[in-house]
């Protein structure tokens, strides 16, 4: 019969909007501000610097070796290298980046510097409410802005966190073997050097075992 | 009937009191600007009330919430929808004939407030009581169809013409199932004066009051008039002038800020009005539905009555999808127009069938009403076969590309 199906049609209209009223589970928008799903650990928004210890200035881990720079597709990081070196994890002197700025309005976030940096040092940040009344300054992240302490890596991205801290732990562990081995080499050597006479060596070795055994 | 209450009569007393407090020569004209005033406050304010109840109904519609941000459970919203639309740029096009630009909404809303001054909104409250009030309804409206096509033509866009075009081609179709919908009503009460077709059904049989609506005819009359007048204000699903998805927003794509809210203000003012011609011609206009419901004040119950059919309408746009332009044409002409001029001949019908002809009251009464029924739904039947009502849907099968 002519116009059955628009009564079916209000009767189905109806109900949702009486509904809506009676069985909250209908109403499935979350109310942004106040409530919030919880991020899936994978999110990305924005990069972030890694530093390790409590002074983001000493235990920054990026080296300042711009391959973030150079593989970033907007091309939105800035960095320029110190003039000076400072000891990385492993005691090994690197340089830092005196500047590391990173666009806000221009990265994409595609996680390549992610990817491509050798050091641990940068990684993606799950905070994306980053709008602001300057859209110059305030888009415009500097190194100080930009650092986050490893437990806050550990916080956000609990999985990806251990595996990178289990490599880095391997990592000083061998560097340390190495060095060890090294100085054990070094110490053989200086013990053969009273007969050679070459001291040259044997003045530096012990020096230098002990800045990594020390850390 | 017994004599209108205080309370019944307060806004009337009220106008009376202040007129009486200017000096003579000036009362007509502040008798006039009085009316003048309420009406665009009053129906103002319901348009600004609308808004934010179709939208938080089309949202429970759709088992959202609406918007709940401004103010307890989103009460101020039409306060910060104004502040917007006034605090945007006013954008012209070069190419717009600018005069007739401007004057589209201002002729628009002015048009459809005009319409205001025959509807009788409760007792002793009508604006002007004309003899031709439904003639005048129906006259003055049509000009909105001119200020549509002034903004479709003006704006020299090829959106806002097709837009402008869908509208005239619409309103004229349903122009006249409206008309001739209300044709049965002027005929039975044989008045055009929207005042004595209210007072003709403000009396009462035992406790029933004896609107139209009540009769076969009334009914069948009030749910075209219905249908009529939501395409008549281009409301959803009849919204082809305006379908967002087609032709963006038709006729007034090319209007910005303000000018934008007068049209939307206008389309939601002329909903109003032909909701409160229907009220008038079929539910009575400001008369209570029972005898014992009289002393609820008449203007309680004319608001009472075009909130109802308000929310009719938000449910309607909630439920049923746009219409593509040949059906539209086909349901006014092959469905809407027949079934108007069947429900003057069921008035016309109703009209002769008078206890001397079918007998003494209970029975005369429901032989009457059967009869008057079946003459209406023996054609709907007839006309819903023909058109479709039977039509068979398949799985579409599809001859070169089977997967």
């Amino acid at each position: 019969m002519l116009g059955e199906g628009i009564i079916q049609g209000l009767v189905e209209t109806a109900r949702n909007f009486f509904g809506s009223y009676v069985e909250t589970d209908r109403l499935t928008t979350v109310q942004y501000p106040e409530e919030r799903l919880p991020l899936p650990e994978a999110s990305r928004v924005f990069p972030f610097l890694l530093y390790d210890g409590s002074d983001p200035e000493a235990g920054l881990r990026c080296v300042a070796c711009q391959i973030c720079e150079k593989e970033c597709p907007p091309r939105c990081i800035h960095i320029e290298k110190s003039k000076d070196k400072k000891p990385d994890f492993v005691g090994k002197q690197q340089f830092y980046p005196a500047v590391f700025d990173i666009d806000v309005s221009v990265c994409m976030s595609c996680q390549i510097c992610v990817e491509v940096c050798p050091f641990d040092a940068i990684r993606m940040d799950d905070e994306f409410e980053l709008s602001t009344t300057d859209r110059f300054g305030g888009l415009h992240w500097t190194k100080e802005q930009l650092s986050r302490p490893n437990e806050y890596y550990r916080t956000i991205h609990p999985t990806e966190a251990a595996e990178t801290d289990e490599r880095r732990v391997k990592e000083l562990v061998d560097a340390r073997a190495k060095a060890a081995t090294a100085a054990a080499a070094a110490a053989a050597k200086a013990a053969q050097a009273p007969a050679t006479g070459d001291t040259g060596n044997g003045a530096t070795a012990p020096a230098q075992t002990g800045t990594v055994t020390s850390k | 009937m017994n004599a209108p209450s205080a309370a019944d009569q307060i806004f009337v007393i009220l106008k009376h009191w202040l007129v009486g407090h200017t000096p003579a020569p000036l009362q007509t004209l502040v008798s006039i600007v009085i009316s003048v005033a309420t009406i665009i406050a009053v129906f103002g304010g319901l348009f600004a009330l609308t808004t934010v109840f179709e939208r938080k109904g089309l949202g429970r519609i759709q088992n959202r919430y609406g918007p709940n941000r401004v103010g307890p459970f989103g009460v101020f919203q039409p306060l910060a929808d104004a502040v917007k639309s006034l605090t945007k740029e006013d954008v012209v096009p070069r190419s717009a004939d600018h005069v007739v630009h401007y004057l589209a909404p201002l002729v628009l809303v002015g048009i459809v407030f005009l319409t205001y001054a025959v509807l009788p909104v409760g007792r002793n409250m009508t604006a002007v009581n004309l003899d031709t009030g439904v003639l005048f309804f129906f006259a003055v409206g049509t000009g909105t169809e001119l200020a549509i096509f002034m903004a479709g033509w003006s704006s020299h866009n090829k959106y806002s013409l097709l837009g402008a075009m869908r509208a005239i081609a619409q309103m004229i179709s349903y122009e006249i199932p409206l008309i001739l919908a209300s044709i049965a009503v002027i005929m039975t009460a044989g008045t055009l004066s929207t005042v004595a077709i209210v007072e003709r059904q403000a009396r009462y049989s035992g406790t029933l009051a004896h609107w139209y609506v009540f009769t076969p005819w009334g009914l069948a009359g009030f749910i075209l008039f219905m249908i009529a007048a939501t395409a008549e204000t281009n409301r959803s699903p009849f919204d082809l002038p305006e379908g967002e998805s087609e032709i963006i927003a038709g006729y007034f794509i090319e209007y910005s800020g303000f000018k934008f809210a007068l049209f939307f203000l206008a389309e939601y003012l002329e909903m109003f009005a032909v909701s409160g011609l229907g009220i008038t011609l079929f539910l009575g206009g400001w008369s209570a539905p029972f005898s014992f419901l009289t002393w609820v004040p008449s203007w309680f119950w004319f608001f009472a009555k075009l909130l109802t059919l308000i929310f009719a309408f938000i449910w309607i746009r909630g439920t049923v999808p746009r219409l593509r332009m040949d059906q539209l044409m086909n349901f006014a002409w092959k469905f809407m127009l027949p079934m108007t001029l069947i429900v003057i001949l069921s008035a016309g019908i109703w009209r002769f069938l008078t206890p001397a002809v079918v007998g003494p009251k209970p029975l005369g009464a429901v032989i009457r009403w059967l009869v008057c029924a079946l003459v209406i739904l023996a054609p709907y039947i007839a006309l819903a076969r023909t058109l479709g009502g039977n039509r068979k849907i398949e799985k579409r099968t599809y001859r070169f590309a089977e997967d």
